[in-house]
């Protein structure tokens, strides 16, 4: 009985109020697919750095003839360095941290460039005694690469030794950049989506002022005239976040797994799944950001 | 059963206040007529005894709650027991008689079969069971004001304020509304009612308060209107 009494007061409150009720679902709708935006990215990066950190490796590059000479003043290095790193490598102190490593001589790194730069111009003019001969070194705990990084740099016949992940970094930071600024918009349009929520009840309330009246007039509980109000936020709220699960779900399907995935392979993307675990939070910030809007609309017009 | 105790209400920015050290003690039963002036406080003194205002000194108990103490969220329960009409009836244009009346109890969460029960038999008091489905835009003044009755009686109210109830009425349809108070006041109901209707006061010889300028200048039993 009370139930079904609140329900049909609250339809009469969103016909009489429809396109109030409507901006504020797009509003939510489109200010929810930011914050969905932002927290897709967050996987995207959290699930790319798994995969790649995993794979990356710190890259000791020995001396070429074409190497600047202020750091290999004696040019092309000497199997004697190679001797040196590959002892050092096996020494009792570093072996612990290494998972395993390899040298790539210049064929090698010549073959793995052109496979890497098949349909690049550069490809055409490079030449193997161009590329460092390198020792890969995969650790144990990428964490670790500062003491590779420390007990080779500096030493003669080496270029540069090169922790991977800092190029990985480079990019993570900018998709951390990117997902804040949706972060950014989001609260922005959240807010909006506030006031919008809070104007649309207290219009909501005065069109409904003489039911209010009767309803104070005779007793009704101040939770019983508020209810009707509060769920016409809510509900134009949880439809909005619903919409913007939507979308969210759809960006997923048909644009990251229909057309990154296969323009990018050797990467790993967010997935569906990933889009519906968002979904119970879009919905709980769209029904709480719109109830708490919406109850402190009422509260403010009935006080007065 | 209602006792105001040295009631003063000033309005902010009013020269003089519109209750001045008003006392009044209401028995069960009873049927009071409040008269005065255009301006005098009867409507103020109501408000307050329905605890929409609180006084600014004084104290106010009606049906043994302090209204100047009784915290908000108590007042709802309170009001349960009151049922109020008005000279403009106020009621919901877009509902039928049957339906004003419904929504008082369902908004205060009676149940269905209370509810279709209390209806129709209370509308058969107030002699509108024929218009029970007419929408107010249908019916007479002194209809509606039936349906507002029925509306402030169907939950068997201990007191009922009635504030100018005939005001809009002709005097014909004034005398069908006042016989119907006159009953629910014999069913037990304590009435106070504010009214400008000689005819009504002068012919029921009930017990009159005036008031003028916010203070009481007659309180009688069995009196008339006044010469004023
Ligand atoms: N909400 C208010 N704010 C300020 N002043 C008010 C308010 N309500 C009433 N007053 C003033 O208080 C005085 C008493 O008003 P009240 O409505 O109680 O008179 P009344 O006896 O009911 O008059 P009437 O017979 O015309 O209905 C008047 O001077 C009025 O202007
Ligand atoms: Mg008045």
């Amino acid at each position: 009985m009370r139930a079904s009494f609140v329900f049909t007061e609250m339809g009469i409150a969103i016909r009489r109020n429809l396109s109030m009720v409507i901006s504020v679902i797009l509003v939510t709708f489109i200010s929810l697919t930011f914050v969905g935006t932002a927290g897709l990215l967050q996987q995207q990066i959290g699930s790319m750095k798994t995969y790649w950190y995993d794979k990356a490796q710190v890259a000791v590059y020995l001396c070429t003839a074409t190497s600047p000479k202020d750091v290999c003043p004696q040019g092309e290095s000497s199997k004697d360095v190679q001797k040196t790193v590959t002892s050092r490598l096996n020494s009792p102190t570093l072996k612990p941290y290494i998972d395993t490593f390899y040298f790539e001589n210049h064929d090698q790194a010549y073959k793995t460039f052109q496979k890497e730069f098949k349909n690049n111009a550069v490809a055409k003019y490079v030449t193997p005694a161009q590329l460092n001969e390198t020792f890969w070194v995969k650790l144990k705990d990428p964490n670790q690469a500062p003491i590779i990084i420390e007990s080779f740099s500096g030493l003669s016949g080496i270029e540069q030794v090169k922790d991977q992940r800092s190029y990985l970094d480079q990019i993570f930071s900018m998709l951390n950049i990117a997902s804040l600024a949706a972060i950014s918009i989001a609260t922005l349009m959240l807010f909006s989506a506030a006031l919008l929520i809070s104007t649309t009840i207290r219009l909501s309330a005065v069109m409904r002022r003489r039911e209010i009246g009767i309803m104070r007039l005779v007793g009704a509980s101040n939770f019983y005239i508020q209810l009707p109000f509060i769920l016409e936020g809510v509900v134009a709220g949880v439809i909005g976040s619903l919409l913007a699960g939507g979308a969210i779900v759809a960006v997923v399907n048909y644009f990251v797994q229909g057309y990154l995935v296969q323009q990018l392979p050797f990467t790993s993307f967010v997935g569906l799944a990933d889009a519906f675990a968002l979904l119970p939070g879009l919905i709980a910030i769209g029904g709480l950001i719109a109830g708490i809007a919406a109850a402190s609309s009422i509260r403010r017009y009935l006080r007065v | 059963m209602i006792s105001i105790s040295q009631v003063t209400k000033s309005y902010r920015g009013a020269p003089r206040p519109a209750l001045d050290n008003v006392s009044i003690e209401i028995d069960k039963g009873e049927f009071v007529f409040l008269v005065g002036a255009s301006g005098s406080g009867k409507s103020s003194l109501m408000r307050m005894v329905l605890r929409e205002d609180l006084p600014t000194a004084g104290s106010i108990h009606v049906l043994g709650e302090n209204l100047v103490g009784i915290p908000n969220r108590r007042v709802p329960h309170f009001r349960r027991n009151l049922g109020v009409v008005f000279q403009d009836f106020r009621l919901l244009p877009n509902k039928t008689a049957a339906q004003n009346v419904a929504f008082s109890l369902e908004v205060i969460g009676k149940s269905r079969g209370f509810i279709t029960e209390a209806v129709p038999e209370v509308l058969r008091l107030v002699g509108l069971e024929e218009k029970a489905n007419s929408l107010p835009s249908e019916l007479s003044g002194g209809e509606q004001q039936r349906v507002a009755l029925a509306r402030a009686i169907v939950n068997k109210p201990a007191i009922l304020l009635a504030d100018e109830p005939t005001g809009n009425l002709d005097p014909n349809t004034s005398e069908g509304i006042m016989d119907l108070l006159n009953r629910i006041n014999l069913a037990g109901t304590t009435i106070l009612m504010a009214t400008h209707d000689r005819g009504i006061v002068d012919k029921y010889r009930k017990r009159v308060i005036e008031l003028s300028q916010g203070k009481i200048v007659r309180d009688e039993q069995g009196s008339g209107y006044g010469n004023r």
